[in-house]
């Protein structure tokens, strides 16, 4: 058994950030992730945030990535364990690991939950077969790997995600041939959708696929348009060759862990799915168990930093070990995730966030 | 079916190769690789059967989430080649079945 101070699962934007908070308060933390490398989400996305300049603001995904591992370099109480992933998860804050084929048990005094968000998908014929794959998937493979797995590509999905990947996968040389959204108006920013249309790019509302085509992989896309009640309208079928479908559906929680430990959770639309209840301190219903980023709910990568801090300042508060600048900072990252929910989407994350603490009071 | 040489803003800079055997043919990754990747960039679709039905299965999620890429690696079944790094003389083979129970 390895004995901790803190375990954050996770490494992407608020697991980094948490861990800094902790590890600045000179308690043992360990962070580990699935994957081989750190980042997260950020490790492909070569798009400029927005925001202000303590989120980032004008600075590549990728980048930020590689400043927030900086950060957290000359801790000598800091454990990574990449590769790793939780597949036990218990109320006494004990956790089964599995890395490269070898079990360890990690017990802590503190957990925090960072494990983000998975994509969503449809249900259409075919939707099994090869080359149809997530929009981060695509994003992945082509932005962190460098490899282009086709020449053409159809996008399923016109939110800030399906714009942007789509615009990526042109940078690296795709072609889009179509944008399509069964809703009637496009659902993500309009700046990022001009840029698409100014390239000529077909963005199809009330739209949707029928059926993928192929054998062995994807051959072809079945399109249909739809009517205000999504029902298809005969006679407008259309069938586009590509080597490419990509979904981007929206996002999940992974709320799976805080399922795990019995932690209270609900399904809250406005932050995505099914979420952990929390306190106004990112604890959730399990005393010591904490929670963080879009696998509490929905949001942007700079949020989730923002949240990161704040949960690993109140990690150190819980563990009577305050970090030296906890309450200024507290205000701090407070302030600036005030100034981000500011806007139309900020307004419906606030609702969602209203009801995750509500029910958490009255959760059964 | 092929490697970036030119990005706008990724920079891409030359890496050594890695071999592997896949289904029993050598072929060649780069450093910084994952299995799925350098299957990919060969043009590699399928990863896997499903078990029933025996349906080609794909590279989907690339977070080590969907279970969809999962190979034989080495021997171990059901390893998720999307977010496992490359390496030199693996031996990497499509699953078709629930592979062997211990």
């Amino acid at each position: 058994m390895i004995h901790t101070d803190v375990l954050i699962i996770g490494g992407g934007p608020s697991g980094l950030t948490a861990a800094k908070m902790t590890c600045e308060a000179n308690l043992s933390t360990i962070l580990i992730d699935r994957s081989h490398i750190l980042g997260g989400q950020l490790t492909k996305q070569t798009h400029k945030f927005f925001g202000s300049k303590e989120q980032y603001a004008k600075q590549r995904g990728i980048d930020i990535a590689t400043i927030l591992q900086d950060n957290l370099q000359n801790f000598p109480h800091l454990t990574i364990m990449l590769e790793s992933t939780v597949v036990g998860l218990y109320e006494d804050k004990v956790a089964t690991i599995l890395q490269r084929n070898e079990y360890k048990k990690i017990s802590a005094k503190v957990i925090i939950l960072a494990t983000g968000a998975s994509e969503k998908f449809l249900s259409f014929e075919n939707n099994d077969l090869p080359q149809i794959m997530g929009a981060g998937a695509l994003q992945t493979i082509v932005n962190l790997y460098q490899v282009i797995p086709g020449q053409s590509m159809v996008m399923i999905g016109s939110g800030n995600i399906g714009l942007i990947v789509s615009y990526q996968m042109m940078q690296a040389g795709i072609e889009v041939k179509a944008i399509v959204e069964a809703n009637d108006c496009i659902g993500g920013y309009k700046v990022h959708a001009s840029k698409l249309k100014r390239l000529g790019v077909d963005i199809k509302t009330r739209t949707t696929i029928k059926r993928a085509i192929g054998h062995e992989k994807l051959e072809a896309v079945e399109l249909i348009q739809v009517d205000s009640d999504f029902k298809e309208i005969p006679g407008t079928s259309q069938i586009i060759e590509t080597d490419i479908l990509c979904v981007s559906v929206g996002l999940s929680p992974q709320h799976q862990l805080a399922s795990m430990i019995n932690a209270k959770t609900a399904f809250i639309p406005q932050l995505g799915g099914f979420v952990p209840l929390l306190n106004d301190q990112y604890m959730t219903s399990v005393e010591g168990v904490f929670a963080c980023g879009d696998m509490v709910g929905i949001e942007e990568a700079s949020s989730a930093m923002m949240e990161g801090y704040l949960t690993g300042l109140y990690a150190t508060q819980y563990l009577n070990q305050p970090h030296p600048k906890c309450d200024n900072l507290i205000q701090h990252y407070q302030n600036q995730l005030y100034e981000l929910r500011d806007g139309l989407f900020g307004h419906k994350t606030l609702i969602g966030i209203q009801k995750r603490k509500e029910k958490l009071t009255h959760a059964p | 079916m092929s490697r970036i040489l030119k990005h706008p803003i990724i920079d891409v800079k030359p890496r050594d190769k890695i071999r592997f055997i896949f289904e029993g043919v050598e072929i060649e990754g780069l450093e910084g690789d994952t299995i799925a990747s350098a299957l990919i960039a060969h043009g590699v679709t399928t990863m896997a059967y499903s078990i029933k039905k025996q349906r080609p299965r794909g590279f989907y999620c690339a977070i080590g989430n969907c279970a969809s890429c999962e190979m034989t690696v080495n021997g171990h079944a059901h390893v998720r080649t999307c977010i496992t790094p490359l390496e030199e003389n693996m031996i990497v083979v499509r699953e078709q079945t629930e592979g062997q129970k211990l």
